[in-house]
Formats: structure tokens, sequence, C-alpha cells
């Protein structure tokens, strides 16, 4: 099974059913069937949203998302910050490492990919079993021997422990991702170009690259998002409030309101989840074909 | 030059631009996995607080542990999450698979509708609106009276925390349910047609064309869900307050490494717990490879 398989639409006209149409009764049951499951899945996220433009007092204890008297209170006190900190300084914090997590995951997951699906040399294997390897281990192993030599090296408080692993494609998904990728494309792109004397960096640089952007797009989409909800990366490393995250701020928040004043909590969650959700909206086929392709090589 | 020489030369080449290219992987596996891995093993044998030394201690740290109450009990509350939460997951999963598939109208939107919630379950966001939702006269402790059921709300009771967090890892669902859809694709129409001819039931279908057929999407996922569930930590930190509480029903394995670690800088201790933490993932992990032998079959079409 390649990626090719995948990135068909899922819209296409059907050539084999997987199974026979099974008639208006059958449609009626499968719409039936699937609503049931859209309202549990989607009401968490309707109440959210809409608990964020009710009044305070009217969220704990109503399970009815809808207010008669909406307000953009909870917006105006969640937008004013926290602890003198406004809410776009924790935005724009994100945002910066989101993008700059995009682009190292990218560059270095592309070129490790490179050398395990298209160069031929002696302990490749082993290599590639090494970093499926990786996968499995719980990152907790790690976390304490890293954590002392960014805190030794005086690094806390900067943006080096957080980037470092991305910088060197630690992350196996997306170089295992990338590899699936390339190898589904036709080698005789590359050996044509062997023969008119191109290089790796040529080769890589002028065909596989440009053939790479779905797979491109879809490692920063998740590179981004995951980046966004990151919670115990910030949560270790950036300890100034004017360096929090997202998520450390929402933290700082719950800290430090009470628990019955959900509102301003609401929705500033609801504010942190706007670009991850934009992004969703936008780019769905993207995420669903990676996540999809991932389980079919595993 | 002569051929074999050319070869050689070629071949070193070759080699020397597939170490360029792997470098950064390479070093990334050497610094940040393979390195630290090795010494935070070496760390769980000492004592150490971040600022003496590291003073040897032997297998002291690993003693301590199994006499820990609350190293036990976070053993207890994190299998018995795993055990509930994965089974469940994967079974809803697999469910809202095989109700999707076929190609209906409409079943592209609630594909991409169900996988959303996998995308943002763990954030800190997502965290606050379930304690909102489970909290005493939340949201689904109303609907609970509506049925007669007073629960006084599932954050602050101690037997209830832990289905709430269940019920949080059964919502995100969608990814392994659009890993199943991919499975459920390939099985090939012919099967249940000729079954269909022979006259067996919709159950018996799924029992030996699809189930076998998808068995190894199901390992997958079984697999990849396993090792995820053990490491729950966002939800139950945030939703805690970062202690566990109440009365440490939800004081998961990596929380309470967490507040050895970096609250109690025991970073030896810790470093145990770790250690034990991948031990015990691999292990399971080879258990279930193992067993797979019986149970996963690798069709035709397999590449």
């Amino acid at each position: 099974m390649s990626t090719a398989v995948l990135t068909e639409p899922a819209t296409a006209p059907a050539e084999h059913r997987p199974s026979k149409p099974k008639g208006r009764l059958g449609s009626i049951g499968f719409h039936l069937g699937s609503l049931a499951v859209l309202v549990v899945v989607l009401y968490p996220g309707v109440w959210t949203i809409a608990s964020a433009f009710k009044e305070r007092s009217q969220i704990v204890g109503s399970a009815n998302p809808f207010t008669a008297s909406p307000t953009l209170d909870n917006f105006r006190t969640a937008l004013s910050g926290i602890a003198g900190i406004s809410f776009w300084q924790f935005f724009g914090n994100s945002l910066v490492l989101a993008v700059l997590s995009v682009l190292t995951v990218v560059v270095s997951s592309a070129i490790s990919a490179y050398a395990l699906a298209r160069i031929r040399f002696p302990g490749r294997d082993l290599w590639f079993a090494l970093m499926i390897g990786t996968m499995l281990v719980p990152a907790h192993v790690m976390l304490i021997p890293q954590f002392i030599v960014f805190q030794k090296a005086q690094l806390v408080n900067t943006l080096v422990p957080l980037l470092i692993g991305k910088l060197l494609a630690t992350d196996a998904f997306f170089v295992f991702l990338m590899v699936q990728f390339i190898r589904s494309m036709p080698r005789e792109l590359d050996e044509a170009a062997q023969v008119d004397g191109a290089g790796h960096t040529r080769i890589f640089w002028s065909i596989i690259l440009p053939l790479l952007r779905p797979a491109i797009a879809t490692s920063s989409i998740f590179a981004f998002i995951w980046s966004w909800n990151d919670f115990l990366g910030p949560l270790l490393y950036l300890k100034k409030p004017d360096m929090y995250t997202l998520p450390l701020a929402l933290r700082l928040y719950l800290d430090q309101t009470t628990t019955s004043d959900y509102g301003a909590q609401i929705a500033m969650a609801v504010l942190a989840l706007v670009p991850v959700m934009l992004i969703f909206f936008v780019f769905q086929r993207y995420l669903i074909e990676g996540v999809a392709t991932q389980g079919l090589k595993g | 030059m002569t051929a074999p020489t050319l070869v050689k030369a070629r071949r070193r080449r070759e080699t020397a631009a597939g170490y360029t290219f792997l470098s950064p992987w390479l070093l990334g596996f050497f610094l940040l996995t393979a390195g630290p891995m090795v010494a935070s093993l070496y760390l769980s044998f000492t004592d150490y607080d971040l600022f003496s030394d590291p003073e040897w201690i032997g297998v002291e740290n690993y003693t301590k542990l199994f006499a820990d109450e609350r190293f036990r009990h976070s053993v207890t509350v994190t299998l018995g999450y795993v055990l509930l939460a994965t089974p469940l997951k994967l079974a809803a999963a697999l469910g809202v698979a095989v109700l999707l598939n076929g190609r209906r109208k409409g079943q592209g939107f609630y594909r991409s509708a169900f996988y959303a919630p996998s995308l943002i379950g763990a954030s800190v966001s997502i965290a606050i609106v379930w304690k909102a939702l489970f909290g005493t006269e939340g949201a689904v402790d109303e609907i609970g009276q509506f049925f007669g059921w007073n629960s006084g709300g599932w954050v602050g009771n101690p037997s209830l925390s832990m289905p709430m967090l269940v019920l949080l890892s059964v919502w995100q669902f969608g990814a392994p349910m659009v890993i199943f859809l991919a499975g459920l694709k390939q099985v090939p129409a012919e099967l249940h047609e000729a079954a269909l001819v022979d006259g067996a039931s919709r159950a018996r279908r799924f029992w030996s064309i699809t189930l076998p057929m998808i068995s190894p999407v199901l390992f997958f996922n079984l697999i990849l869900e396993t090792i995820h569930a053990f490491q729950i930590f966002n939800s139950a930190y945030v939703i805690s307050g970062g202690n566990g509480s109440p009365a440490g029903s939800t004081l998961f394995y990596t929380l309470y490494l967490y507040m050895r670690g970096f609250a109690d800088l025991k970073m030896g201790y810790a470093s145990a717990m770790a250690w034990l933490l991948a031990i015990a993932v691999a292990v399971l992990t080879l258990i279930m490879f193992r067993s797979s032998k019986s149970w996963v079959h690798y069709g035709g079409d397999q590449s």
C-alpha cells in the first residue's frame, strides 16, 4: 500500500464498493447512527463556544448551550491578560514557537528521510529500525538528563530546549512519514537525473523536494498543532511569565481565578483553540491522509 | 582507473552522502535520545538533586520505589486507566469506522468531524473545558440529574474522576478511527460478496472477514494507543491542579514522576521511575508482538 492509494479523493466515483449499497433503509440507519455520534462528539465543543458568550453566572449548572443574553464580557476579560501580560503576548509567544517548530521539523526530517529512502549505504536498515524503535520509547526516559544539561547550560528560558529536538529530527513520526512518501515516488526520475550527472544534493533539491510537498504540508500542520498544544515542554523550560505560551498562560489563569469564574477561563480556552480549528478546517484532508498513511504502513 | 575501483569510489561517495543527509537525525539520536537514555539509567542508581554531585547508591532507588505507597498507587491508577481507556477508545473507533465505511454521501464530513477532537483533546484548553463540564453542577452533572442521578460533580469525586478522564480519551477516538477506515477500504469487496452468496450474516462476516482482514491495522492501533495511554499527563495535571487529586485518584505515573523529579528535585528517583516505565512499555509491546503471530493476519496485497 502506498501513499498514492490514499491520496485518491474520498468522493471519487465508486468503482468497487466495499459492500453493496444498502438502499434507503441502510442510508437512514447510516445517517441516524452518524448523527447520534456527531451530537455526542460535538457537544463539548458547542457547549464551550456557547458558554464563552454567556454571563459568568449562567455557565455552570446549564447543560443547555444557548442563552438569551449573549455577552462579550468573557472575551474582554480574557484578552486583558494575566499578571500584567496581555493575551496577545502569550499568543505571539505560541506563534513564534510553532512557526520555528514547523521550519525546523520540515527541514531536518526531509533531509534525514531522503537518506533513508533513496541513498544506499551500509547501516541504513539498522538506523531505520532504530528510528522506528524510538517511537516506542516513553519521552520520560530522556526528559531528566535533557533537563539537567539544559539547566546547566543555562538554556532555561530560551527556546533552545524546545527547538533543538526538532532541528535534529528526533520525532520519528515526521521522518517516517516522509520516508514512506519518498519511497512511493517513481525511481526513474532520480535515475534519469543520475545519468545526467546530478548528485544527491541536486536530486534532493530539484526532484524529491518539489514532489514531497504533500508530505511537507502534512508534517507542517502536525508540527504546528503539536507545538501549539505542547504543555510539558514549556512547563519545564519557560519559567518567566512573559515567555509563557498559551497553554502555560491558561494554567496560570486557572490557578489565579476562583473555580466559579469559568467565564474568562473558557473564553481564553476558546481563543487558544481558534488557530488549531482554523488549520483543521482548511487542511483537514492533509491531516487525515497523514494519519491514515501512518497506520497502514505500521 | 579500473572498473572495480570506480565502483568502490562510487560506493564510498554514496556512504558519505548517506551519512551526511542522515546527520540531523543521527545527531539527534545520539545527543537527545540514546545519550540521555544511558544517562538516566546511570542516574537511576544515584541520589541527585541537580546541585550537588550525583551520589552512587546502587539499587536503593528501586527498592525504595517498591516500598513507596504512592508509587504503587500511581501504578494501579495508570494500569487501570490503560486497561479501561485503550479498549474502549479502540472499540468506539472500530465501531464508528464500520458505520462510516462504504461510499455514502456525507462520509467525508462525519470522518472530519469525528477526527477533530483528536487534535485538541490533550490540550490545556480541553482540560479546562472538561473540568467545567464535569464539575459540580456542571453540564454533565445536570444531565445526570435529569435522569435522576445526582453525581455531585465528577471532578471532585475520587470514584468518578478516573471515568471522566477515560471519557476524555474515548472522545478522541477519531485518530484510530481514521486508521481503521483506511484499513477497511482495503478489504476486497469480493470476499464479502462471496460470503453473502453463502448466506453469512452481518455479524458472521464481521468476525470472519472484516476483523481478520484489518487485524494488522488493529494491532498497530493497539500498540500506539497503549503506549499513548501510559503517558497521559496534560489533562491529569491541569484537572487535578498538578497533584493527582481528589484523593490521589488521578495520580498518574507520569504525574508522580514529574512531582518527584521536578518539584522535589529527586532526579535519581525520577530516573528510576522513568526506566521502569520504559521497561514496562517495552515488555508489554513485546508481549503484544509475540501474541500477534496468532491473531494478526498479513494478507497477500501487503507490500
